[in-house]
């Protein structure tokens, strides 16, 4: 088993390949690898998963009726008596209709039924906004399922990232929800080529070392956050850039480790401000380490409003290079 | 296939079983040894038993809230039922589900949704999964009246019937989700019908009448695990405490005390199945001794219940 520790480390033995052509890849590894991996979903192969489709059994592959609730609630049957399926809801803002049987089945019936049930289960779906699809196609809604107790939720913001803690996920005894980030389908980066490689849910990653300020971006964010990293470096100012990769259970330590050495705290995501990751960090970063703040710690995230339908208005909804610069320097 | 005689006796038993486990459950729990809430399965006790016993233990089952009668008609052991109504560590979850939340994997049941309608699509996924890995075997869930108005029964018994799942779907049809009617309730009141709309077998059944509801379901479980698909059961049966114990209901009744009396009198399931049994030519001695058997089995689950520790409060995240 590999784990990643820092990019660094994975430019030796792998291959150039998108975000997207890696969450393919790590569903066909394991549907090859284990003949109890199953997968359903909606259209399956209009969304990128064509691949897997044509390559597999039928009785495999469920191509599925527009029926999120019970579809989601088959797989939960079907992963307590021997499957490991992975349910395909394409679209985030389609798991509130997925939620009942996630929430009231799958994260407690291991608890409710005193460790009688496992339930071997992954949940995709795809955060797809800033494309002019209004309101009920644009949300990011894993703020809400982290706080429901039992629930694993991934959403790491590299090729190498979302193919190991997707193959992760898949041999874990316990439902994962991945919140894919349509915003990163065409991110390229270097992929290990083994079947074997894995990426542990729960651990962080720092993508970039520095000692001014620290930066945690989520998913998407994590491609401005970058470019407004190199920008301030050219500044002098020094950023230590993290991604947590796995939203729950939260790597908190490898953050506080980082605030703590550099006492700036800038988290910036693409949710909703209110009871976001964001706000999470912050309240864990102000209970462990508040003397060692030299700022107070900021949050940059999407507006308390719904994604709007009009390019000109919805531009101004997620957080960019620029205002992450104009964060930081506020951090100073 | 007809009962053989040992099966009518085992049917029998497992009726009783049902009736005693809820009567010494519903002094308890007025007696305030149980917490929370507590349905009652009484009155319903055919169609549970007739429906479990065309099963084998391998086969998968789901459930209600109305979840002691369930896993005791697939063959449960009482003790553990018992203490995990009264939330002790050796109850059968640990404590950590309750009354409404019974599971017993050793006996196939995995898990009693108090969600309404919750079950439906699990008891469907483990017919996908036994499909999926050839298995013979089968998933059964019961259902109330109630549950047939939730999105899950229509999207699952699409599902089901458009991939020839092994499944039998066994609505507890007692007339009543809590106080509303089924004629208040469903546009069309027959539930058996509803099947028509996904091109598969449904039938009602006199669910007071155990060898009736047997009969159905071993067609019924024969058709699923040689591939033929799923059925729906619609069982006509009646609930003959009040909907969980100690609710008041103000205002005008919700049903008739004539009606509750007239199920309690003359079609109890498991008076008219004594009956029938005896009438069948099985000695009343053969019957005595079950009777007997079984009043000590449950008082037995009641002392071990009583006699159980709580859990330990280090065991508040075990299987988290």
């Amino acid at each position: 088993m590999l784990a990643t520790q820092g990019v660094g480390a994975l430019e030796k033995a792998g291959t150039q390949m998108t975000y997207l052509e890696a969450l393919v890849q790590a569903q066909i590894e394991e549907l090859e690898r284990d003949d109890s991996v199953i997968m359903m979903g909606e259209d399956l192969a209009v969304y990128g998963d064509g691949k897997i489709v044509d390559r597999f059994d039928p009785l495999r592959i469920w191509s599925t009726p527009i029926s999120e609730t019970s579809f989601t609630g088959l797989g939960i049957g079907a992963a307590i008596v021997g499957l490991r399926p992975i349910v395909a809801l394409s679209i985030a803002s389609f798991m509130y209709l997925a939620a009942d049987p996630i929430i009231n089945q799958a994260a407690k019936l291991r608890y409710m039924t005193g460790g009688q049930v496992r339930v071997p289960i992954v949940f995709r779906c795809s955060m797809y906004y800033g494309r002019s699809i209004a309101a009920q196609h644009s949300d990011r809604p894993y703020p809400m399922f982290m706080n429901v107790p039992g629930l694993k939720i991934i959403s790491p913001s590299c090729p190498a990232d979302i193919k190991g803690l997707l193959k992760s996920a898949v041999r874990d005894d316990d439902p994962v929800i991945i919140f894919e980030d349509a915003r990163l389908w065409s991110a390229k980066g270097t992929v290990p080529t083994s079947v074997d490689y894995l990426v542990p849910i729960g651990k962080a990653d720092v993508k970039r070392v520095g000692k001014d300020v620290t930066v945690v971006a989520i998913a998407g964010a994590m491609r401005p956050a970058l470019e407004a990293a190199e920008a301030l470096e050219d500044e002098g100012v020094s950023i230590e850039l993290i991604d947590p990769r796995t939203l729950k259970p939260l790597d908190v330590v490898t953050i506080i480790d980082s605030v703590t050495k550099t006492g700036r705290l800038l988290v910036v995501e693409n949710a909703h401000p209110v009871c976001s990751v964001a706000s999470e960090i912050a309240a864990s970063v102000a209970e462990a380490c508040f003397a060692e703040l030299k700022r107070p710690v900021k949050r940059l995230t999407a507006p308390d409003v719904h994604v709007p339908f009009s390019p000109a208005l919805e531009g101004m909804m997620f957080p960019n290079k620029h205002s992450i610069i104009q964060s930081v320097r506020s951090l100073l | 296939m007809p009962l053989t005689k040992t099966e009518k006796l085992e049917a029998y038993r497992r009726m009783l079983r049902i009736r005693k486990f809820e009567e010494e459950g519903t002094r308890l729990y007025r007696a305030g040894k149980i917490p929370g809430a507590f349905h009652s399965s009484i009155g319903q006790e055919a169609t549970i038993v007739g429906a479990c016993m065309a099963l084998r233990k391998d086969d998968a089952m789901t459930g209600t809230h109305r979840s002691h009668g369930h896993p005791i008609g697939k063959g449960a052991d009482l003790s553990g039922l018992m203490a995990e109504l009264m939330g002790k560590v050796t109850g059968i979850c640990g404590g950590r589900g309750g009354s409404m939340h019974l599971a017993d994997c050793s006996v196939g049941i995995i898990g009693e949704s108090a969600i309404v309608g919750g079950g439906i699509p699990l008891a469907t996924g483990c017919g996908l999964s036994f499909k999926v890995r050839r298995t013979d075997q089968v998933g059964l869930c019961f259902f109330g009246d109630g549950a047939v108005n939730q999105g899950t029964f229509h999207e699952s018994l699409n599902m089901a019937a458009l991939w020839k799942l092994p499944v039998i779907y066994v609505c507890e049809n007692n007339g009543y989700a809590i106080t509303t009617s089924v004629p208040r309730s469903h546009a069309q009141t027959s539930i058996a019908r509803r099947a028509d709309a996904y091109g598969m077998p449904g039938v009602t059944v006199d669910g007071q009448v155990i060898e009736s509801v047997y009969e159905i379901t071993s067609e019924a479980v024969a058709r699923a695990r040689f591939g033929g698909g799923p059925t729906l059961i619609e069982a006509k049966t009646y609930r003959f405490d009040e909907h969980q114990v100690g609710l008041f209901v103000p205002g005008t009744p919700y049903r008739a005390a004539e009606e509750v009396e007239e199920y309690r009198s003359h079609r109890d399931p498991v008076e008219l199945y004594r009956r029938v049994m005896l009438d069948s030519g099985i000695h009343p001695a053969e019957l005595t001794a079950i009777d007997a058997e079984v009043e000590l089995a449950v008082d037995e689950a009641c002392r071990f219940a009583a006699a159980s520790e709580q859990p330990h409060p280090s065991a508040l995240f075990e299987n988290m």
